[in-house]
């Protein structure tokens, strides 16, 4: 078994106060990296190609460099904490029971792209996530890791937390700023990207939580260190949610490109009830397209392996199902979330959800009518890449494969005027 | 970005103690009404006190444009009634220098802020895909006959709402709940649901 890194900690008593991680060696990175130049932290995390954990895996060190040299304006790092992704929680996980090192790698991050402030926007539910990482701030600041001068060596960097009030589309980047920026949460056009204009207009860079956590250790080990992880352009540890029907869902550590079914039936102990048959995955979170059963043989669960498959690791929110799901009903589900969610800027979002969310309601309820897959893969295709972001895409692509892999269901169910399925 | 700014000079003057407030009564606060954002037109709610508006203060000083604290401000008249009654908006807004309208705004975009009283537990009951899977549903009807509200409603007693919520990231323990601001997790057996309420005031 591969050594634990993010989760090093997680289970060990007091895991969360400042005495037990530096006992267990914490802040040595940062000791390390704050004397470092700025540019030399981001080329090792460039050189580690670590990818970024929110759902896109964009490389995080090039993402640095994107933020301009010579900007005379104050430069932000803001912490991606929002978590809303359904099937999605791990970041949670690190904040409660490992917020000191989610701060180390924080600080780190802001000295690479010498930022003074970093916000954590964190979102509103997660009450004990926020109390736990407002503990560790605090107490990190009396230890001097942060504020004035950290640790002697001049640099200043002092870190917010910022509490949200339930809003899944704050997670996507310029919807956070504007968030965070007191404002609805609307996400805005892009160009001007963060790097340039983000935050009250000034150079940004957006990291999630477990991008950040990785940051430390690739600092204290080196970015070779890190390479051995994995596997190719898809390096370092790994946080699956597994969720479902399963033995033993939970957050599991395992590497980037582990295999999905190791997974489901070593980490997450197999199907939940002997006798049922593994029907469907979602592999990356509610955004992610669905694979069937017979899909799931053979998939690396990283970046590059899921995208091959027209699916995608997103926020590795592995979702799994028995033969009694109801895939109508399970879209259902899927649906009413987007449909409650759209900002509602973008027409072919705004009307797009919850046009499709009301077919598939009226299918699951029995008023289905011939067509009815027709309109919504054609509505679907009408929301994709037409609008401000790409939350439209989001809850499409997922609609769209479960009524192309499971079309004879949503027929029988327009047939029948019922579930074909018998009550689980 | 040019959002609509009010100085003062648009707001009501509030009388600092409260209790000089046409149609105040200490202590009262009616629980009843549904849960959730629907209020467009909010409840009048209380003037703030002054506790909370220095921590109002406090918040504003961490961020470089003082219109960044308005979700913790937020939070913060939240906390202390319960939900965000217009009063309360319209101080926050002469504080943080925009509009009433534009915090009316803000709180209805977000579904966390109350705009009317609700009861004095408010139970949140994720039924999200995960959550359904492992009998989220259920753990709903059982809600609804216990307490004898439909969803969004508030018990007679005042003491408790229920409402039905999107995701909590809390999926690998499902199904779950949030009771006010705790989580309570794996749900099945049903019976930690009675459990729970019963070791409630
Ligand atoms: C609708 C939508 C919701 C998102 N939600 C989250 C989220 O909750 N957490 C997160 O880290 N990223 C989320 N993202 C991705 C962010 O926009 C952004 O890519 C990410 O925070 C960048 O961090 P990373 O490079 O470290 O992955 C979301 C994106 C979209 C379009
Ligand atoms: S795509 Fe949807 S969520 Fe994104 S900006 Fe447009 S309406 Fe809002
Ligand atoms: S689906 Fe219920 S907490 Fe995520």
């Amino acid at each position: 078994m591969a050594e634990k890194l993010l989760t090093r900690n997680v289970g060990v008593p007091g895991s969360a106060t400042l005495e037990v991680y530096e006992q267990r060696g914490g802040y040595q990175a940062l000791r390390k990296a704050i004397t470092l130049p700025p540019e030399s932290v981001t080329d090792e995390v460039k050189k580690s190609s670590l990818r970024g954990r929110g759902g896109a895996g964009f490389p995080t060190g090039l993402k640095w460099t994107f933020m301009p040299k010579d900007s005379p304006k104050p430069r932000y790092l803001i912490v991606n904490a929002d978590e809303s992704e359904p099937g999605t929680f791990k970041d949670r996980l690190l904040m409660e029971e490992d917020p000191h090192l989610c701060l180390e790698g924080i600080l780190i991050s802001a000295h690479a792209i010498r930022a003074k402030t970093a916000f954590v926007y964190v979102r509103g539910e997660f009450v004990r996530a926020l109390r736990t990482m407002q503990m560790a701030v605090d107490d990190a600041r009396k230890k001097g890791y942060l504020g004035k001068n950290i640790l002697g060596s001049g640099a200043d960097i002092d870190v917010v937390m910022h509490r949200g009030a339930g809003a899944y589309i704050c997670g996507e980047e310029t919807a956070l700023m504007e968030s965070l920026e007191g404002k609805r949460g609307y996400p805005r056009l892009k160009p001007p990207f963060p790097a340039v204009a983000g935050l009250y207009g000034c150079p940004t860079t957006i990291n999630n939580v477990e991008t950040l956590a990785n940051v430390p250790f690739i600092l204290e080990r080196g970015a070779d260190w890190y390479l051995t992880i994995g596997r190719e352009k898809n390096a370092g540890p790994k946080l699956y949610c597994l969720s479902g029907h399963l033995k033993r869902p939970g957050v599991y550590e395992a590497p980037l490109g582990t295999q999905l079914m190791t997974l489901v039936n070593e980490m997450g102990g197999g199907l939940w009830k002997d006798g049922r048959k593994l029907k469907a995955i979602v592999p990356g979170g509610a955004s992610a397209p669905v694979l069937t059963a017979a899909e799931c043989a053979d998939v690396p669960m990283d970046f590059d392996s899921l995208a091959a498959r027209k699916s995608m690791l997103g926020s590795a929110g592995v979702m799994v199902m028995d033969d009694t799901v109801c895939m109508v009903r399970a879209l259902e589900r899927i649906l009413r979330f987007f449909a409650h969610e759209s900002c509602g800027q973008c027409t072919p979002c705004r009307v797009g959800v919850s046009w499709i969310h009301r077919i598939v309601k009226r299918i699951e309820d029995g008023g289905g009518q011939s067509g009815d897959c027709e309109t919504m893969l054609d509505v679907c295709d009408n929301m994709i890449g037409k609008t401000i972001c790409v939350f439209a895409d989001a809850a499409a692509l997922p609609a769209m494969a479960f009524v192309n892999k499971f079309r004879s269901e949503f027929e029988d169910h327009i047939k029948q005027g019922r579930c074909t399925l018998p009550e689980a | 970005m040019s959002e609509p700014r009010a100085g003062t000079g648009g707001l009501k003057v509030l009388p600092s103690d409260p209790s000089k407030i046409p149609g105040f009564a200490a202590g009262s606060v009616a629980l009843r009404g549904p849960a959730g954002p629907e209020g467009i037109a909010p409840d009048e709610g209380k003037a703030l006190t002054a506790g909370s508006r220095l921590e109002i203060d406090r918040l504003v000083a961490l961020y470089p444009d003082r219109r960044s604290a308005l979700l913790p401000a937020l939070w913060v008249a939240q906390k202390e009634q319960g939900f965000v009654g217009s009063r309360a908006m319209e101080e926050i807004a002469a504080k943080l220098d925009v509009s009433p309208a534009f915090v009316a705004g803000v709180v209805s975009f977000y579904t966390m802020y109350q705009t009317k009283p609700i009861g004095r537990h408010l139970i949140q009951v994720c039924t999200t895909l995960s959550c359904y899977l492992r009998g989220a549903d259920a753990v709903v009807s059982h809600l609804r006959k216990k307490l004898g509200v439909e969803v969004g409603g508030t018990t007679a007693d005042g003491k408790f709402t229920l409402v039905t919520v999107e995701c909590l990231g809390s999926c690998g323990t499902a199904p779950m709940l949030q009771l006010n601001d705790d989580f309570h997790e794996n749900l099945d057996p049903i019976a930690k649901v009675d459990a729970l309420l019963d070791s409630l005031k």
